[in-house]
Order: structure tokens, then C-alpha cells, then sequence
């Protein structure tokens, strides 16, 4: 399988819709290689604006851009928007419903070895947790671009979690995203695995595994962690015997908690959360660190097992 | 000799300080030090500086006004309905349950809030985005942002502080309630900011220091704006909290609280006194 860097991907994707909407405007916070603005500033240079390692005027600034009708997109490290200007984005941003979207890179543990700091394992819980607040969490550099292009039709503030790793292609052209959609993936009634941003590739390939024991897994890709599609969950509550979920992300709060709290209300299966166990990580690579958490093909499908017996 | 213009500011800051009196008195709380110390500051924007139309409040080219220290609502609120943007009615409902009214202003309730404020610190990044627009796009219209000292402390002030002069942004105004109050007490003994003017003339800002309850010096300055070609213009606007109600005056208890009483009495004696000298 090819693999490709959502972030590169989502940026060229943004020079492209940057020529039909005009009103683009890209904030960058001192980060441009890495989160590749850097693109945008090359094709649009009127259009963007470098606003230093200042963040919290930085989403400030875009909340009065959007005022004056504009479509600031503020880019920065998944750590620095939720935390650094969770408040920012919550009071100045979500609760006057402006229409700011926040394209932000380097989310879970996948600045890897860059530390704890860089991490971002709490975003999901948090952006989730403001009214308004839409948050889109792809899972390869297609589903990245789709969830680029939604979010820009879409009016009203979106929190997009990029991650730093290369991704396998997952999705095609072909597929379609929608905001408050999920999609399924495999067909499956024994049990079903439920997957968030770059864990849909370890969710496809652990229901793989899974089928030649003979165990007919679902695989849904949760992109739209809000709004959530309640009704795939429930589906699956009620047409499987176990649900797994599987995020690069505290297992408190994020994509595991969503799903909690909708099956806690309908009832019908267990839930096993798949993520970091409510710590901060050790030094590695990303790859290291997900070994490290048991965030892997083996251990997804070994937690299916189990919860099957 | 007074200007008739001047006259009728006067005379409007006086209508304004007797309704905040009235509504705060309905209301039973609020935030009256600094709403007090600055009415007459946003008078003067309202009825005489900005270019706005109550009769479109959206309008493109209007002047923009964001009370960056949301807690003095009441005062917005109350110059919103003496320019005719809100009626009496909806005034005096100010914090009661299922108002429009929030004790910090939500742009999306009442026309004229130009934008929803409440926490510290915000507003001048916002007001910069503003005013950047108004440069991308060749617009006149300027950005006026409120704030209050104490406010200041807030270290997001002082990026966008940074960010407006490195963008140049002279169709930004700040201006700062200098009343050297904040809760807890004076500013300079909890969190001191002086020296103050020369910390935004530092940070590349053009600054005037006005009385802020002398219409003349708060016409002719707020008039000048934008005073600096490619600077930002902080009004350094010295004020007395809780300004024209003899007991709130200066005092860091009025900076929150409610009127009753005694006290109401008081308040509403004094504020008639002052509009039948007229």
C-alpha cells in the first residue's frame, strides 16, 4: 500500500480551493514547514498571514476576520490550538459561531520522539467539549483533502486533526465524506471495530486478520467525531457482539468516550477503548510509542478475541 | 465657552449614567466601576466619532466598536438603546432570566454588539483582524476596542499589541480605561503596568493620554483617529471608576454588585441631580 503525508496532501489541497474561495485566508503560527502553509503562502502570498509564536492573538485575529466575512484558516500544532487557545477558540470562536477553521498538524503521539510537549492526546476530548465546534479527525491523505474540502462548505468553526506520520491510502476519489458521517469500511456482524484518524489503517488490516479465523469484523471510520453519527453506533450495538475503538488519543474523552456515551444510552454490547491509558508517553518514535500502548493490528484483534469468548 | 456639541454629550452621559442606575437596580447585579468610569468615553463614540446607522447595523462601512472589557455591558447596552439600536423595555431587562441581555454582550442577541465579549484579553486580536480586513480590502472604516487596565495584564494584549504595529494597523484604535482599578484592588499593587504609556509607545504604538471624562479632550482626540500614519493609537484615557455615583467612586468594591437600598437612592438622587442642572 502507498503511503502518503496528509499534511502535504491537505495543503496542496487548500492552494486548489483557495483559487474558488476567495475569501481564504491562511494564519500560520511560526510553523509552516511542518504544517506546510508554507504552500499556500507560495500560491496566495496577500492572503496569508504569518502571525509569529503568538497563538492566542493568532486565533484572536482570525475570530475578526471571520467578523468581516472572510474564512481564516489557522495553522499550528494540534497541541497548541486545544490547549494554548482552547480558550480562544471556545469563547472567541465557537460561541459567536465564526466561521474559522482550524487545520491543525502533528495530532496524537505522532510528533514522536519531539516529546510529550508536542504531543496532542487530549485535543479530541477538548474541541469535542465546545458547543459549535465541529471536529474532523481523517484518516489517510484522501480522506484528509475530502474532509478539507467539507469543512469549507461547511459554515460554522471545524477543528481538523492532521497527523505527522505518512498514512496508507485508505480512500479513493471514489469515496465520499460527509460532516456527521462515518464510514463503513468491512462488513461484519461478529464484532466491530470502530477507528478514528490514522488508526483506520490498523482497524482495516486487525478485521483482515480477524476474517481468516473466521471472525466477521465491521470496520467503521469515525472521521466526524462531531457531529457524531450516532446512528452507525447504535447499529452496531444492536447487530454486533463487541465493539472496539481505537484512537491515537487518550482513551478518556476522545473517540472511545463518544462511543461510550452513545451506547451507554441504547445498550446491547460491551466496549473495550483502545488508546493511551490515561498517561503521558515515554521517548520514541510514534511507532515505538503505539507498540508501547498496545495500539496495534495484534492487539485489536486479540481484544476482539477476547471479548468474543 | 462649551460647544453645543460638547453640551449634548454631556447631557447624554448624564441619560446614560441615570438608566445604568435604573437597570442595575432592576437587575440586582452587574459590573457598574467600570461601566461608569467608561460611559462617557463610548458617548462620545457613539453620538459624535463613529460612523455607524442604528437603522443598519450591519452596514459595510460603519465604524466597529468592541467593548474588549465585556463586564462594563451595561453601558454598551445603555448606548445602544439612547442611539436607538434597543428600546427601554429590552434595557431594563439587563441579567434577568431569558433576557437578551447577558451580563457580557452575545453579538448574536442585540444588533450593534459588534462582537461577543466577556473574557479578558480577546478583544484587540479580534479588533486587529478587523482592521486587517480593512486594509486588505480598501476600507475606511476604523476599529475602536475597549479595554480596561486591569485587562492589560492579560498577556494575549500584548501579542496583539505586537501584531497591529508589525502589520501597521493605523485604522485600529485601543483604548484603555485607566481608572487603576481591578477587583482585588489598585493595579498597581497587584499587578503593576506602569510605566504605562511608554510600555505601548515601546511596543510601536502612537499614544494619546486624554482626560477620559472631558468631552473636549475626548472629541478632539477620538476626531484625530487614525492620529499616526502606520501606527496603531492607544488612547491612554484616565478615568475614576465608578465615576458620577459619590460612593462608587474609586472605590474597588463597585468594580461588581448590585443596587439596593439605601444606596439606590442615592445613586438615583445623584444621577437626577446631575440631568436637572442641565
Amino acid at each position: 500500500m502507498a503511503k502518503k503525508s496528509m499534511r502535504h496532501e491537505c495543503a496542496k489541497s487548500l492552494v486548489e480551493l483557495g483559487a474558488k474561495y476567495n475569501e481564504i485566508i491562511v494564519l500560520e503560527g511560526d510553523l509552516k514547514e511542518s504544517t506546510q502553509s508554507i504552500q499556500f503562502q507560495q500560491a496566495y502570498p496577500e492572503r496569508y498571514i504569518d502571525c509569529g509564536i503568538a497563538e492566542q492573538n493568532m486565533v484572536g485575529v482570525a475570530a475578526g476576520l471571520a467578523l468581516a466575512g472572510k474564512i481564516p484558516v489557522v495553522q499550528s500544532f494540534a497541541c497548541f490550538i486545544s490547549m494554548r487557545t482552547c480558550e480562544q477558540a471556545r469563547t472567541s470562536v465557537a460561541y459567536p459561531r465564526l466561521n474559522v477553521k482550524f487545520v491543525v498538524s502533528h495530532g496524537g503521539i505522532s510528533p514522536g520522539s519531539a516529546g510529550t510537549t508536542h504531543h496532542a492526546i487530549e485535543d479530541i476530548a477538548i474541541m469535542r467539549a465546545i458547543p459549535n465546534m465541529a471536529v474532523l479527525v481523517p484518516g489517510d491523505a484522501e480522506e484528509a483533502k475530502q474532509v478539507l474540502h467539507a469543512a469549507l462548505a461547511y459554515e460554522g468553526p471545524v477543528y481538523i486533526r492532521l497527523s505527522a506520520s505518512d498514512t496508507k491510502d485508505i480512500y479513493t476519489e471514489r469515496d465520499v465524506f460527509n460532516i456527521g458521517r462515518a464510514t463503513l469500511l468491512r462488513e461484519g456482524n461478529d464484532a466491530c471495530i470502530i477507528t478514528t484518524g490514522t488508526m483506520v489503517a490498523v482497524g482495516v488490516e486487525a478485521a483482515d486478520q480477524l476474517l481468516q479465523k473466521g471472525v466477521k469484523t465491521r470496520v467503521i471510520q469515525m472521521a466526524s467525531i462531531k457531529p457524531l453519527d450516532h446512528g452507525i453506533i447504535e447499529q452496531a450495538a444492536k447487530e454486533t457482539e463487541a465493539i472496539v475503538t481505537v484512537e491515537e488519543h487518550n482513551i478518556l474523552g476522545g473517540l472511545g468516550g463518544a462511543v461510550c456515551e452513545v451506547v451507554a444510552e441504547t445498550g446491547g454490547v460491551r466496549v473495550k477503548r483502545i488508546g493511551i491509558k490515561d498517561h503521558f508517553s515515554d521517548v520514541g518514535t510514534a511507532t515505538c510509542l503505539l507498540n508501547k500502548e498496545e495500539i496495534t493490528v495484534q492487539a485489536i484483534a486479540k481484544n476482539v478475541l477476547g471479548m468474543l469468548k | 465657552m462649551i460647544s453645543p456639541k460638547i453640551k449634548e454629550l454631556k447631557h447624554i452621559a448624564k441619560q446614560a449614567r441615570k438608566l445604568m442606575v435604573e437597570t442595575l437596580i432592576c437587575a440586582g447585579c452587574g459590573h457598574p466601576g467600570g461601566a461608569f468610569s467608561s460611559i462617557d468615553l463610548m458617548t462620545a463614540l457613539y453620538f459624535d466619532i463613529m460612523k455607524i446607522d442604528p437603522h443598519n447595523p450591519q452596514w459595510d462601512e460603519r465604524d466597529r466598536f468592541i467593548l474588549s472589557k465585556g463586564h462594563s455591558s451595561i453601558g454598551l447596552y445603555t448606548i445602544l438603546h439612547l442611539r436607538g439600536f434597543m428600546d427601554k423595555e429590552t434595557l431594563l431587562t439587563f441579567r434577568q432570566d431569558n433576557s437578551l441581555l447577558c451580563g457580557h454582550p452575545d453579538m448574536h442577541k442585540i444588533a450593534g454588539v459588534e462582537m461577543s465579549t466577556g473574557s479578558l484579553g480577546h478583544g484587540l486580536s479580534v479588533g486587529a483582524g478587523l482592521a486587517m480586513v480593512g486594509k486588505m480590502d480598501k476600507k475606511n472604516y476604523r476599529v475602536f476596542v475597549l479595554m480596561g487596565d486591569g485587562e492589560t495584564q492579560e498577556g494575549s494584549v500584548w501579542e496583539a499589541a505586537l501584531f497591529a504595529a508589525h502589520h501597521k494597523l493605523d485604522n485600529l484604535v485601543g483604548i484603555v480605561d485607566r481608572n487603576m482599578l481591578q477587583i482585588d484592588g489598585c493595579t498597581e499593587d497587584i499587578l503593576a503596568l506602569e510605566p504605562y504609556r511608554a510600555k505601548w509607545e515601546t511596543f510601536g504604538w502612537h499614544v494619546e493620554e486624554i482626560d477620559g471624562h472631558n468631552f473636549k479632550q475626548i472629541k478632539e482626540t477620538l476626531e484625530r483617529c487614525p492620529v499616526s500614519a502606520s501606527r496603531p493609537t492607544l488612547i491612554l484615557a484616565n478615568t475614576v471608576k465608578g465615576k458620577g455615583i459619590s460612593f462608587m467612586e474609586r472605590n474597588p468594591a463597585w468594580h461588581g454588585g448590585g443596587l439596593k437600598g439605601d444606596q439606590a437612592e442615592i445613586a438615583l438622587q445623584e444621577t437626577n441631580a446631575a440631568l436637572v442642572e442641565d
